[in-house]
């Protein structure tokens, strides 16, 4: 299996994922969706109709008027094809060629901060701030992560690596959700350092948004990192003392070549396409654990906007939010893929 | 796996420091849920969400063994039974409910409350007055029960906060050296005459009821004296005794992980198994599907089904395990691939037998230490994911667990107002159950693998 066959392989897959979320998603919430869907248009016609006196004033009983309207609605469900039940192969085609393409209608209940009701709008307002926690957070979590690894292999059974490693163990039994509590009942209650809702009070438009958006960050950043950081660390350790036993470095070794030299030149490049593979992946799975941990500190991205779609049951949001969440992780997926098969010399030379 | 390997391995486990925390705290949570089981009527767990069945515990009470580190005592929230005695005088029937306690706290008690049924028929009069430890009786209430035609049960809760022990109060203020005015009744009854503050000592509060005519029946007569502190575990803001959430969380948690992970375990070792067996095109497909599922965002798509399909702990679980056995798959399809290629693998199937022998008798055994260790890595991970859920307002209502408890402290700004003991405890018992058997599967891991241990 040669590279190329490798790389259409995987984005043949990725792209069947992304259809069938769409579609359990479609088939989960359709019932509920179509029902909503029907009453806003009885609704919108009726309003139409009430709204014109020379229609409405020209109808002599109430039940020649409610006539009419059932039949002005009937009408508009035929043209919007509402009519068909909403598991027809052509309704379903008809919504997951509109989700594949970015139009998921409006929001039932929810809207943005500028007061769009475009669930499009919505999601893209949300969007940047999740990037912006989640990336930050992966990042120094990766940076901490790959140096104290590295140290720690460097001395094995040393305290430094007992530390880490127990460290690691400890901290991934701990939710992310649980550590935010604390630490905003520590920072936000105790000593009033950070603020517990990290929703800034000001409005987006104000020139010091940007500030106070950073600001209100630091208490769910500081948090995602604590307890992010340590697997990271155990998982480069691990890795870099696999490489350790490696021939070539004790070859490197015994012609006299410093250990930190070894260490960071030579091993950490070899440990490298294991540990951008997990970056790629940690980046995605940050997005979908974003729900809860953005919920804890009320961060005003696309976890929370997912969590309070839930809370309101706005199924237009829930399934856009679920649709960009999926092609998120799907496209890390695919560059962890794409990355593993680069550096990893057997698929690259289609063994 | 044949009988010495598996023997050694048990060894090299009991050997593992590690291991055996694990296990201990395993064994300690398997106590705790029994305990539970045994002592907590499921009646009483199942009106977790009910508020009527909590009406006579406090609000966000402080767990009562803070106490024991204070200076100043937070009031104890008191719950007091006492048997009802009856006595007739002349024509005229007494009924005595009398409670004794000695209150020995720095501050007011929040309110107080008297509660009792009684069957009559007419009209009886309800008395209440308090002998306080420096021998003054105070009198509280002088009332008359509603008028009953016929023979019928009344309940009636005398609050503290009615308007006529406030007046009746109001009427000994020459009692006290100090004005009464906007001082709740309890803040009077429990308080020394010349100054303000709680007087501490021995207290009998003593209700009455007289009736004329045929007999009266009082039962379930109680006071409860409202306080700051309850429990070993305090009590949340729906006066709920997180005690028993806490206890009833233990084999909630222990259930669905042990269940999620083993079944997810076991299916994807058998799928992974069978899939690199078979090999070729069969083994291309199920991969292929493997990867779908792997690549299926899971959080998003449980918290869907729990809202379209159902939050019943028991569909979690399923949903969980739909989920789970991906990565297992993956792992023990690649081992069988290496398994089958050896020579007594072979040398069965030249033999003609059956691939589900081979892979039953011959592959399958050679996995066991692995899954094992996956079994231990995967509870932690089905633990928190349930609590994430719940916590997300998505449990099952009829079984509180853990997430759920912090899913309210949540929702109460428990963190914020600095509730800790609605915060700290069912985390603490979500990170331990996830310790026990990260622990567990580590050492496990550590066996099966020794090029880590290095």
């Amino acid at each position: 299996m040669g590279i190329k066959r490798y790389v259409a392989t995987r984005a043949v897959t990725m792209f069947a994922v992304l259809m069938i979320t769409i579609l359990i998603t479609i088939s989960l919430v359709g019932s509920n969706m179509d029902v909503i869907l029907k009453q806003g248009v009885a609704f919108q016609v009726r309003s139409e109709i009430t709204d014109n006196p020379a229609i409405a004033g020209g109808f002599l009983s109430v039940e020649k008027f409610e006539e009419f309207v059932q039949s002005q609605i009937e009408q508009r469900m035929q043209i919007l094809g509402l009519d068909e039940p909403w598991y027809s192969p052509q309704r379903i085609g008809l919504t997951m060629y509109k989700i594949l393409f970015l139009d998921f209608g409006h929001a039932t209940f929810l809207a943005s901060d500028s007061g769009s009701t475009d669930v499009r709008d919505i999601i893209f307002e949300k969007l940047p701030r999740t990037i912006l926690l989640f990336t930050t957070a992966t990042i120094l979590i990766s940076i901490i992560g790959i140096f104290l690894g590295a140290l720690a292999s460097s001395r094995v059974g040393s305290m430094t690596d007992r530390l880490t490693s127990s460290f690691a163990i400890i901290s991934s039994s701990f939710p992310v959700w649980w550590i935010g509590m604390l630490l905003i009942f520590l920072f936000a209650f105790t000593y009033q350092v950070f603020p517990a809702r990290a929703t800034p009070d000001i409005p987006s438009s104000d020139p010091g948004y940007i500030g106070a958006l950073l600001y209100h960050m630091t208490l769910p950043l500081i948090t995602i990192v604590l307890i992010g950081f340590g697997s990271w660390a155990y998982l480069v350790r691990n890795f870099m003392v696999g490489i350790m036993q490696e021939d070539y470095i004790t070859a490197k070794k015994t012609i006299g070549i410093r250990p930190r030299r070894i260490i960071y030149t030579h091993a950490l490049k070899n440990a490298a396409p294991p540990i951008i593979t997990i970056l790629a992946l940690s980046l995605s799975g940050s997005l979908g654990g974003a729900i809860i941990t953005e919920a804890v500190f009320d961060w005003p991205g696309m976890g929370r906007l997912y969590f309070d779609a839930i809370t309101v049951l706005d199924l237009p949001v829930i399934i856009g939010a679920t649709y960009v969440l999926t092609a998120f992780f799907l496209v890390s997926i695919f560059i962890a893929d794409l990355l593993y098969g680069y550096f990893d010399p057997r698929i690259r030379a289609g063994v | 796996m044949s009988g010495a390997a598996s023997r050694e391995i048990r060894d090299e486990f009991l050997k593992s420091k590690m291991g055996m925390v694990g296990i201990s705290i395993l064994a300690t949570l398997i106590i705790i849920s029994v305990v539970a089981v045994i002592a907590i009527p499921v009646e009483t767990f199942q009106e977790w969400n009910n508020p009527q069945s909590w009406i006579s515990y406090p609000k966000v009470a402080v767990p009562a063994w803070t106490n024991l580190f204070l200076v100043e005592k937070a009031p104890e929230h008191l719950i007091l039974d006492s048997p009802d005695t009856g006595s007739i005088i002349g024509d005229v029937s007494l009924v005595t409910s009398s409670f004794a306690f000695d209150y020995i706290y720095d501050g007011f008690p929040n309110d107080f409350i008297y509660e009792f049924s009684a069957e009559y028929s007419g009209s009886p009069l309800l008395q209440m007055y308090v002998l306080r430890p420096d021998g003054i009786r105070m009198d509280i209430l002088s009332s008359s029960l509603p008028y009953l035609e016929a023979r019928t049960t009344h309940t009636e809760r005398v609050f503290s906060t009615d308007y006529s022990i406030k007046k009746n109060i109001a009427m000994q203020s020459d009692t006290f050296g100090f004005d009464l005015e906007r001082l709740p009744p309890e803040e009077l009854l429990f308080s020394y005459t010349d100054y303000n503050e709680p007087l501490k000592g021995r207290y009998v509060f003593v209700a009455n009821i007289y009736h004329t005519g045929d007999g009266i029946k009082v039962s379930d007569s109680r006071l409860i004296i409202g306080g700051k502190a309850f429990g070993v575990m305090g009590t949340d803001e729906l006066r709920r005794d997180l005690a028993v959430g806490l206890l009833w969380g233990t084999p909630l948690a222990l259930f669905i992980g042990l269940v999620v992970a083993i079944a997810s375990v076991v299916m994807g070792l058998l799928y992974g198994v069978y899939a690199g067996y078979r090999g070729k095109k069969t083994d291309e497909t199920m991969m292929r599907f493997n990867d779908v599922i792997y690549a299926l965002p899971a959080l998003p798509f449980l918290i869907i089904l729990s809202i379209t399909i159902s939050n019943s702990i028991f569909v979690m679980a399923g949903f969980l395990m739909v989920f789970g056995w991906v990565g297992v798959a993956k792992v023990s399809r690649s081992m069988s691939l290496q398994i089958k290629t050896r020579g007594y693998v072979d040398a069965a199937g030249m033999m003609g037998q059956k691939d589900s022998k081979i892979i039953l008798k011959h592959i399958l055994p050679q996995l066991l230490p692995y899954a094992f260790a996956s079994i231990a890595i995967s509870v932690p991970a089905a633990i928190t994911t349930e609590a994430g859920l719940s916590f997300l307002g998505l449990g099952d209502p009829s079984f509180p667990t853990w997430g759920q408890i912090l899913h309210d402290a949540d929702t109460y700004g428990a963190g914020a107002r600095g509730l800790w003991w609605w915060i700290m405890p069912p985390g603490v018992m979500i990170a331990l159950t996830g310790l026990a058997f990260v622990f567990i599967g580590n050492a496990l891991d550590a066996i099966v693998n020794p090029r880590l241990k290095r």
